[in-house]
């Protein structure tokens, strides 16, 4: 049963990402692909390791921004979403305004966010944030609203306040919604870091990958690619990891 | 133990109505309900379909106001929630996130004194609720959480968690609804026990008039919507009961006598 179940959690992705690149390796082997056009792994990695420095810390920088801006989010998200699940009327009072605002698209926002703060983190740190809480509010407020009627009545009959029904049933049956969104959160914080520097920045992955682009360096723009993809995964796994961690309860019967 | 013809009254309704919602669009639950409920008494409600049970509930739990007439708890007018309260529904509605005790200890977080108790005793506390469970037979369960138990053990756990803080009254909205009905009649014993024990006044809201007779001292039949009471059976089977007086000829009557009167055509 265990050797089964790591069969499928390690093998099955190793093997997939293995093979994807081989076969991309050949492709461009087969199709005589110039480097300009779909660089090879191998000329990426090459890539890699000749720019390892600048890559690691613009990659970093990146990072930094993403993970200030994800943390802003999630407690700008967290509180907004106990609010909107609080009562009706704040419910029915944001939530136009905030679809409206999703709709913008966050690289609309950017050139605004760089002519107020300038160039520099702050335009990256804020379209991580405006990109990441939308789905952490929406998340928060449905775990809150689907709290049974009757474990309130329960709850009320007892001289429960709002308050504590909030604290003893709204809040942890949020969580698994809460952490979930986390994971989806993360990785739009990332892209929202990304484009901002990609508009304008003087540091950053996505800058380097900009002027990368603008030297017709494609195997770097490529290794860019690469490190955001890992960045990306990683994130994602450090936050599911928490997940499993803190709402495990939430996933009974799926491997007890 | 037997009630007796001199207990107090516990609750008391008078000519009550009750809406849902306001002006033209509101929907009358309850019609002009008049009844006493005594001091360690089982009242029964059975009626059709939305025809105002759970509305009844609320009501004398104080969890929904009268539109008129009075409700009087220990002779006085209930105004808002009682606190003193149990209840108990047709899904146990535990929290998974709690083992079974945790679950139990639930409305000792929120009613004074525990409230300000259970902190500092948190393992008296445990002990006393592990006792509670034990009574119902959920020994060595105690520590499982609630989706490690099978229904009925869930629905057991529910009751222990509507009785934790001895409550004045104790509100069962069809407690054994969902379960088959072999595991109900063990519950109807459990409950039989467990109320005998404690002499808690019980109100119980149920489809099943067999359950009714065999737990319940008072019947109360409910018509179609807005509820009124078209019946009241008082059932004089001896206590303690057991689930043999369910096949003898005066509980099968009384079962048919109460038949009657549902299906609306009074
Ligand atoms: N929150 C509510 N708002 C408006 N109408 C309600 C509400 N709750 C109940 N009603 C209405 O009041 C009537 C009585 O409902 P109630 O829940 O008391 O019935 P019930 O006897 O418990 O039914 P059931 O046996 O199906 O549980 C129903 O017609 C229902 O439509
Ligand atoms: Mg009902």
């Amino acid at each position: 049963m265990h050797m089964k179940n790591a069969a499928i959690t390690v093998v099955a992705p190793t093997v997939f990402t293995v093979a994807l690149f081989v076969l991309w390796e050949f492709a461009c082997w087969l199709l005589a692909l110039p480097q300009t056009v779909l660089p090879a792994p191998t000329a990426i990695w090459a890539a890699f390791r000749q720019f390892q420095n600048p890559i690691i810390e613009n990659s970093l920088y990146t990072l930094w921004n993403t993970l200030a801006g994800f943390a802003i989010a999630t407690a700008f998200g967290l509180l907004l979403g106990i609010a909107v699940g609080w009562h009706r009327a704040i419910y029915a009072a944001v939530y136009p305004v905030l679809i409206g605002f999703n709709s913008v698209p966050k690289v609309a926002v950017v050139p605004v966010l760089i002519l107020w703060f300038g160039v520099g983190a702050v335009p990256a740190i804020i379209t991580a944030f405006l990109i990441s809480f939308f789905p952490i509010v929406v998340n928060v407020a449905t775990g809150l609203a689907t709290t049974e009627p009757e474990l309130e009545d329960v709850l009320r009959a007892l001289g429960a306040s709002k308050l504590d029904i909030m604290r003893k049933v709204g809040i942890p049956r949020s969580l698994p919604y809460f952490f979930g969104s986390l994971k989806v959160a993360v990785t739009l914080a990332f892209v929202g870091a990304v484009v901002s520097e990609t508009v304008g920045a003087n540091r950053g992955i996505g800058f380097l990958m900009l002027s990368a682009q603008a030297n017709f360096q494609v195997p770097l723009v490529f290794a860019g690619l690469m490190a955001l993809a890992v960045e990306g995964i990683v994130l994602y796994a450090i936050t599911a990891a928490i997940e499993m961690r803190f709402t495990g309860w939430a996933f009974r019967g799926q491997n007890r | 133990m037997t009630l007796s013809a001199t207990a107090p009254v516990l609750v008391r309704l008078d000519r009550v109505t009750m809406h849902y919602g306001r002006g033209s669009t509101a929907i009358q639950a309850i019609d002009t309900v008049t009844l006493d409920i005594k001091k360690g008494e089982v009242i029964a409600v059975v009626g059709p379909s939305g025809c105002g049970k759970s509305s009844l509930m609320k009501l004398i739990s104080g969890l929904h106001p009268a539109s008129s007439g009075s409700v009087m708890v220990e002779d006085k007018p209930v105004k808002g929630p009682l606190k003193s309260v149990g209840m108990a529904f047709q899904a146990s509605n535990l929290l998974p996130w709690r083992s079974v005790t945790d679950n139990v200890l639930l409305p000792m977080e929120i009613v004074q004194p525990h409230r300000s108790l259970i902190r500092r005793q948190r393992s008296k506390y445990k002990a006393n609720a592990e006792a509670l469970l034990a009574q119902v037979g959920l020994k060595g369960f105690t520590e499982k959480f609630p989706w490690q138990l099978s229904g009925g053990m869930q629905q057991r756990a529910s009751i222990c968690r509507a009785l934790v803080h001895e409550p004045d009254i104790l509100m069962l909205d069809e407690p054994f609804g969902a379960l088959d009905a072999f595991t109900r009649e063990e519950l109807w014993c459990t409950l039989r026990d467990i109320q005998q024990a404690r002499g808690v006044t019980v109100m119980l809201v149920t489809h099943d008039l067999r359950e009714a007779v065999f737990l319940a001292d008072t019947v109360y039949v409910m018509s179609n919507r807005p509820g009124k009471i078209v019946k009241v059976q008082t059932v004089d089977l001896p206590r303690p009961r057991d689930i043999e007086v369910t096949y003898t000829q005066p509980f099968q009557d009384l079962v048919h006598e109460l038949r009657r009167y549902i299906g609306g055509q009074h």
